[in-house]
């Protein structure tokens, strides 16, 4: 039985990396401009042939794609960390309202900044959104110990959402001249515009938190039995919540600073994984939501460049169609086990 | 030297508020310890308290006399163990993986479970039979199940000493038995320590080699089974008010009828019980006699009969009390024999059986 287990954890690990490598090998090719591999190829080994071909694998989809990766897999593990903490299978940062809340501080920053036409660093811009995304979820702890049930921790969070983003919108309004256009795309949630050093950045912090999460998983395999149980087992139950906020709101400022809200990738993508998985230990839940994310985001962002090319659609209008239904299904799911 | 688990002026409750107060309790190594009393009562408040789920008010706890507040995390965990009224969430967890769970004080760094580690989970389980349900999914087995493999896991645990916040309630009278056997074994051969709460008073007295009664104000006892089950205390202790309960045999009779009683019953050596309870459900107050105290019918006579004719035990009956019989039955319009053959040491009862058909009463004989 254990054995078997074994077996079905690493079809599911090779299963997710050669759909990682299927998605990344048409991201790389797709575009605009169509490159085939040979192509790629000799680019790579260092022909100058292809200028063209060159700039835009290197300057445009490399670092695009990387930052698709790397903000996938954190969006998805975020998520995976806010249900852990609430034991809610559909609380996620969008959800809960802490991407808006990250969303609003930065729009805040921006404009405030472009008045005095201060450009902001990468650091700033995660600053900014973790001062969001912390303001959020203390909201959003506030209104739990008030609240009970899995449906209205959400219906809290989509409020808390809605003020924010009206407030991001009233700020937008009043913005002046050419960075509005840029903060309503980026407000909307994109990849597009990624440079190598916006994804140095993001690679230290998300992996760095990753890395943290990961170290975590035997205590979080307790705390996921229930606080009582956990507690049995020595675990400092507050220190390690403190831990869990703090992990999850970096994460999620990280993907708001750099690509907006994405909404949706970290409810679907946890329970996705964990009837793959046929598992919920975080041990393997940890890594496997990672690369999960990170598999969906390369999947939606090709959706949503190709498409309609062009034309780009938002990243949160593909996710959001193929994220949506899945959070019904756990509903529906919920509902009937419980009345079991 | 000293015991193995004690407790200093211990007081229990929640933020801040003290609920029950200056609490002291002796256990040896390897003793079973009961908290029984009404509902709400704070059996839970003084389990969780010990179990360092509550912050204790004041006081202290010794484990091995050791402080149980400056025992390091991991320590505590393998020394107690808990099955509480609270679920375990388990989701996509199989009863095996549910039971090893037990197993995390002995894990490295990531928590993966060794050949030794499932080895002991097996043996948990054999040990309170549900080895044959380990691949079914944890929540979607039945609660009595479910209790058992919350024993094994904590079984696997391997600790000192036990927690169980009324560990037999959703369990049927097999599985109860089970259930305290195997805690007893346990405490018979590794020297586990065990404090639980039981609703089962009967169990109670049996499989306990002490028992503390809370009110919901105070510790009222602490003692033996003996000490505590002295007769009228459980009915003050629960405020029983309709009914009754008998310390001696633990057995609990429903509110006798109080009116005019208009039937005898002769009864004697059981045979009579089941008639008294038959009377009651009927509603209709009735006599009875001759019996000794000693009778296995007499407690629950003095439970549901308006008088019982009492002979003292190991001595012939006397014609006095023959005369008060029959007087009592002069009043009554029918009489009950639970026999028509009697022994050659209960001729008194057959005299009263023959004096009622010669005074016309109705008579049946069962």
């Amino acid at each position: 039985m254990l054995k078997n287990r074994k077996y079905r954890y690493i079809a599911v690990f090779i299963f997710l990396a050669i759909l990682a490598i299927i998605f990344l090998a048409l991201n790389i090719c797709i575009g605009s401009v169509n490159i085939t591999l040979p192509d790629i190829l000799e680019t790579m080994a260092g022909d100058k042939s292809n200028e063209t071909a060159a700039r835009i694998l290197f300057d445009i989809r490399l670092p695009r794609i990387t930052a698709v990766i790397i903000l996938g897999g954190a969006l998805a593990l975020s998520g995976y960390l806010l249900q852990t903490f609430f034991h809610n299978p559909i609380a996620g940062p969008f959800v809960l309202g802490i991407s808006s809340g990250a969303k609003m501080v930065v729009a805040l920053a921006l404009v405030f900044l472009a008045k005095r036409s201060v450009n902001i660093t990468s650091a700033g811009m995660i600053s900014a959104a973790f001062t969001g995304a912390v303001l959020s979820m203390g909201f959003v702890l506030i209104m739990s110990r008030r609240v009970g049930g899995m449906s209205m921790l959400v219906v809290c969070g989509v409020m808390i959402g809605y003020i924010c983003s009206a407030i991001t919108e009233l700020v937008v309004t009043f913005a002046e001249d050419a960075d509005i256009v840029n903060l309503h795309n980026w407000s909307q949630g994109s990849f597009s515009g990624m440079t190598w050093d916006n994804v140095k950045v993001m690679s230290v912090v998300v992996l760095i938190v990753s890395a943290i999460a990961f170290s975590f998983s035997k205590q979080l395999d307790a705390y996921r039995q229930g606080e009582a149980y956990a507690r049995n087992m020595g675990i400092n139950i507050s220190f390690l919540r403190i831990c869990l906020v703090i992990l999850s709101s970096v994460l999620s400022a990280c993907i708001v600073a750099f690509a907006g809200p994405v909404s949706f990738v970290g409810i679907a993508i946890p329970h996705l994984i964990k009837k793959m998985l046929g598992t919920a230990r975080p041990l393997l839940m940890i890594p496997a939501c990672f690369l999960g994310g990170s598999v969906f985001c390369l999947f939606s962002d090709l959706l949503a460049r190709t498409m309609f090319s062009p034309a780009e659609l938002s990243i949160s209008t593909v996710t959001a169609i193929f994220g949506a239904p899945v959070v019904l299904w756990i509903m529906s799911e919920h509902k009937r086990e419980k009345a079991v | 030297m000293g015991y193995y688990f004690k407790t200093g002026h211990m007081s229990v409750g929640y933020q801040g508020n003290a609920l029950i107060e200056d609490i002291e309790i002796e256990l040896n190594k390897g003793e079973i310890l009961t908290l029984i009393g009404p509902n709400g009562a704070g059996k839970s408040t003084i389990l969780k308290s010990i179990a360092k789920q509550l912050k204790l008010i004041s006081g202290v706890i010794y484990l091995d006399g050791k402080d149980l507040a400056k025992m390091s995390g991991k320590e505590f965990s393998r020394k107690m163990a808990v099955v509480f009224t609270e679920r375990l969430r388990s989701e996509l967890m199989t009863c095996e993986e549910a039971a090893a769970t037990g197993r995390y004080p002995y894990t490295g760094r990531f928590g993966v479970l060794k050949g030794a580690d499932l080895e002991a989970v097996r043996e948990a389980m054999e040990l309170v039979h549900v080895s044959d349900i380990k691949d079914r999914d944890f929540s979607k087995i039945s609660d009595g199940q479910r209790q058992r493999v919350m024993l094994a896991r904590a079984i696997c645990q391997e600790p000192e000493i036990i927690i169980l916040d009324e560990p037999t309630s959703f369990l049927d009278v097999k599985h109860k038995l089970e259930f305290l056997s195997t805690l007893q074994e346990l405490c018979f051969q590794k020297g586990l320590t065990v404090v639980m709460s039981l609703h089962e008073l009967e169990l109670a007295q049996k499989v306990s080699d002490k028992i503390l009664s809370v009110n919901g104000r105070f510790v009222e006892r602490f003692g033996t089974p003996e000490e505590i089950f002295t007769t009228g205390y459980i009915k003050s202790l629960f405020g029983i008010e309709t009914g009754s309960f008998d310390e001696e045999n633990i057995s609990m009779e429903l509110q006798a009828v109080t009116s005019e009683p208009e039937v005898f019953v002769i009864a004697g050596g059981g045979c009579g019980r089941n008639i008294y309870r038959r009377l009651q459900r009927q509603r209709i107050a009735f006599m009875t006699g001759i019996l000794y105290e000693n009778d296995l019918d007499y407690p629950v006579a003095r439970a549901l009969a308006a008088n019982v004719i009492t002979a003292q035990k190991f001595e012939p009956v006397s014609d006095i009390l023959l005369k008060e019989a029959k007087e009592k039955i002069d009043g009554c319009e029918k009489v009950i024999s639970c026999k028509s053959i009697f022994g050659s040491l209960e001729k008194a009862n057959e005299e009263l059986l023959i004096y009622a058909r010669e005074n016309k009463k109705s008579v049946e004989v069962i």
